[in-house]
C-alpha cells in the first residue's frame, strides 16, 4: 500500500505533461482559427517543440527512475485525474513526436496550400488532423485513467478516421466507413467495461484499480469487454478487416502515421488494461490466448502480404502480421518469472521499431508510387537503380522487418524468442521463426524486380529531402539494434510487476 | 423490483438489441443506430452505478454523470462523423453498402500520395 500512495504523489516536472497535451491541441486551435496555410505552418513549428517536451519528459523519468506524475487541479485521484509518465510513455512520446515530425516534413510538398488561393479543403484537413492525432496518442501514452484514456481512444479515432478519405474517392470513402465502425464498437465496449470496472471498485485510477481488483464475475467480464474492444481498433486477427483497405488507401503521409503509432496507440491502452490494472487476475489462460491471436495474426498477415500485387497494400498486409507480435508480449511478459523482462523489452522493442520501419516503408512506398505513376510490384524492374535512396529506405524498413541483425526488429525478435524458450512457450518460438522466414519472403518480392537489370522513366524524380525523411526513419529503426542495456531498463521503469532478476 | 434494478436490465437489453442490429444489418446506417442503442444501453448501467457511491460516503456519486454526458458528447459526435462519410458515398456512388466483393474497396491506380 506503501507504493501505491507513493505512486499517486505528484513529482517534480508533473506540469511537462499537461504541456505536452495542450501543445498539440493549441496547435489545433490555432491552425483552425488562422486557417489556410497557417495550418502547416503551425504544425510544422510545434514539431520541434514537441519533441523537445517529449525528450525532457523521458529525461525526469530517467533521472528519476520512476514514473513522473501530475494530478490536474491538484486533486488526487479517486476524486481528480491524474497524468503518469513511466518508462513505455517515455519511449513512446518520443516516438510519436519523429514520426509526426518525419510524416509532417515529408507531407509538405503532397499537402501545400496551391499558390493563389488562400485556403484549400485536403492541406487544411491534413495538419489538423496530424495535429489531433498527436494529441490523442500523447493523452493514450500518459493518460492514468481508464476513462480518460476512453476520450482518448474516440479523439484518436476521429483524427484518424478523415485522414483515409481525404482524397475523397469512393473506395476511400468505403476503407474509412469501415474504420469507423470498428473503432465505434470497438470503443462502446470499452465504456461498458470501464462501467463495470466502476460500479464495482469505485475509480477508474490505474494505481488505485491494481491494488483492487479481485478475480469477480464482473471484473472478468469487465476485462473481456474491454479487451474485445481494443483489439477491434488494434486491427488483431481476427478483428483486422478494416485495416489494409484503410492503410493502403490513404495519403502516403498518413498511411506512415496510422500504421506506424495509431494502432500502437490503443495496444498500449490493452498492455495498461492486463499488465497495470489487472496484475492481480489469474489470467494466464487470457494472457496465452491473446498470444494466440498474435500467432494466428503473424502467419496469417505475413501469407496474405506475399499474395499482393501492389506495394501499398503488401506493406498494409504486412502490419497485420507486425502487430501479432505486439501481442506475443501477454503471455511472455505476465507473471513474476525472471524472463519477463526479456518478453517486455522484447514487445516493446517490436513496438518501437515497427513504428519506425513501417513509417520509412510507407514514405517510400508514396514516393515509388508518385515516381512510376503506379505500384504493382510486377513492374517495378530497374526501379532500384532509378531512384536508389527510396529503395535503400524500403530495404532497410524491411531488414526490421524480417529481423535480420542489425536493426531493431532483430533485437526485439530475438528478446521474444528467447523469452519464449526459456518460458517453455515453444510454439511461440516456432511461430516467430516462420514468421520472420516469410516476411523475408514478401520484403524480397519487392526487392528483386527493383534491382534487376532493367531500364524504366519515370515520370518524375523523387524529391530528395523526402527520400531522406523516409531513410532517416529507416536508420532509427536498424539503430534500435544498437540500443545499450540502459535503454532496456529505461523500460522496465514503472513497470508494475517487476520480476525477480536472474 | 427496484427501480436501478430495472435500470439495469433495461440497459443489458439495450445493449443486446444494438448487438443483434450490428451482427444482422450490413446497412452502415442500421449499424449507425446500433451503435446508438447499445450507447444508450451502456450510459444507463453508468447511471446506476453512480448508486454504488453511496457506499463510498457520497450521498450520490457524481462522477459516472460527468463521464455519461462526456459519453452522450462523444457518441453525437460519432454519429455524425459516420453519418456525413455515409452522405458523401452515397453522392459519390448513389449507393452505401460495406460489401467486401465490391470492387469499390480496392484502392485505386493512383491511390497513394494525392
Amino acid at each position: 500500500m506503501i507504493e501505491t500512495a507513493a505512486a499517486l504523489e505528484p513529482t517534480f516536472g508533473g506540469p511537462l505533461l499537461v504541456l505536452a497535451i495542450l501543445l498539440p491541441v493549441v496547435g489545433v486551435l490555432l491552425s483552425f482559427v488562422l486557417g489556410g496555410r497557417f495550418a502547416e505552418r503551425v504544425a510544422l513549428a510545434l514539431a520541434p517543440v514537441g519533441l523537445v517536451l517529449a525528450l525532457a519528459i523521458a529525461f525526469l523519468v530517467w533521472r528519476s527512475g520512476a514514473p513522473v506524475v501530475y494530478n490536474i487541479a491538484g486533486l488526487a485521484p479517486p476524486l481528480g485525474i491524474a497524468l503518469r509518465a513511466d518508462g513505455l510513455s517515455g519511449v513512446m512520446l518520443v516516438t510519436a513526436a519523429l514520426i509526426v515530425a518525419a510524416a509532417g516534413f515529408y507531407a509538405r510538398a503532397t499537402f501545400a496550400t496551391p499558390e493563389g488561393s488562400t485556403e484549400a479543403r485536403a492541406p487544411f484537413a491534413f495538419w489538423i488532423l496530424l495535429q489531433g492525432i498527436w494529441a490523442a496518442l500523447i493523452l493514450l501514452f500518459i493518460g492514468a485513467d481508464l476513462f480518460n484514456l476512453y476520450v482518448g481512444l474516440e479523439l484518436l479515432t476521429f483524427a484518424a478516421v478523415p485522414l483515409v478519405c481525404l482524397s475523397g474517392k469512393p473506395e476511400t470513402l468505403v476503407a474509412a466507413l469501415r474504420y469507423l465502425m470498428f473503432a465505434l464498437f470497438g470503443s462502446v465496449f470499452y465504456l461498458l467495461g470501464a462501467a463495470l470496472l466502476y460500479g464495482a471498485y469505485g475509480t477508474l485510477d490505474i494505481v488505485l484499480l491494481s491494488g483492487r481488483v479481485a478475480p469477480l464475475p464482473a471484473v472478468w467480464l469487465a476485462a473481456g469487454l474491454m479487451t474485445a474492444g481494443l483489439l477491434a481498433k488494434t486491427a488483431l486477427f481476427p478483428l483486422h478487416l478494416w485495416l489494409p483497405p484503410a492503410h493502403a488507401n490513404a495519403p502516403a503521409a498518413a498511411s506512415a502515421v496510422l500504421s506506424g503509432l495509431v494502432v500502437k496507440g490503443s495496444f498500449v491502452v490493452v498492455v495498461r488494461l492486463w499488465f497495470y490494472v489487472l496484475p492481480a487476475l489469474p489470467g494466464d489462460a487470457a494472457q496465452v490466448f491473446l498470444g494466440a491471436l498474435g500467432s494466428a495474426a503473424i502467419l496469417f498477415g505475413s501469407v496474405l502480404a506475399l499474395r499482393q500485387p501492389r506495394l501499398k497494400l503488401l506493406i498494409a498486409y504486412s502490419t497485420l502480421a507486425q502487430i501479432g507480435y505486439l501481442f506475443l508480449i501477454f503471455p511472455l511478459a505476465s507473471g513474476q518469472h525472471p524472463w519477463t523482462i526479456d518478453g517486455w523489452n522484447g514487445g516493446l522493442m517490436q513496438t518501437l521499431s515497427h513504428a519506425f520501419a513501417k513509417a520509412a516503408m510507407f514514405l517510400s512506398a508514396g514516393l515509388i508510387a508518385e515516381s512510376l505513376g503506379h505500384d504493382r510490384i510486377a513492374e517495378f524492374t530497374g526501379a532500384g537503380r532509378a531512384m536508389p535512396v527510396t529503395f535503400l529506405a524500403l530495404g532497410l524498413g524491411g531488414l526490421s522487418l524480417m529481423g535480420l541483425p542489425p536493426s531493431g526488429g532483430f533485437a526485439a525478435k530475438w528478446l521474444l524468442l528467447r523469452a519464449s524458450v526459456a518460458a517453455g512457450h515453444w510454439v511461440f518460438a516456432l511461430v516467430l521463426l516462420a514468421g520472420g522466414l516469410l516476411a523475408a519472403g514478401y520484403v524480397f518480392r519487392i526487392l528483386s524486380p527493383a534491382l534487376a537489370d532493367g531500364s524504366l522513366v519515370l515520370k518524375s524524380p523523387p524529391q530528395r529531402s523526402r527520400e531522406h525523411a523516409a531513410l532517416a526513419l529507416a536508420v532509427v529503426a536498424v539503430a534500435l539494434g544498437f540500443a545499450p542495456q540502459e535503454f532496456f531498463d529505461f523500460l522496465q521503469i514503472g513497470r508494475m510487476a517487476v520480476a525477480a532478476q536472474p | 423490483m427496484t427501480p436501478s434494478t430495472l435500470a439495469g436490465l433495461v440497459g443489458a437489453a439495450l445493449v443486446g438489441l444494438g448487438l443483434y442490429g450490428l451482427i444482422v444489418n450490413p446497412q452502415p446506417l442500421r449499424k449507425i443506430l446500433a451503435f446508438n442503442l447499445i450507447g444508450s444501453g451502456v450510459f444507463l448501467v453508468f447511471g446506476i452505478v453512480a448508486r454504488k457511491g453511496a457506499a463510498a460516503g457520497f450521498p450520490f456519486d457524481p462522477v459516472p454523470q460527468a463521464m455519461v454526458i462526456t459519453g452522450i458528447v462523444v457518441a453525437f459526435a460519432a454519429s455524425a462523423l459516420a453519418v456525413a462519410l455515409i452522405l458523401r458515398l452515397h453522392e459519390e456512388t448513389g449507393q452505401v453498402l460495406l460489401d467486401d466483393e465490391n470492387p469499390a474497396s480496392l484502392p485505386s491506380e493512383q491511390g497513394a500520395g494525392k
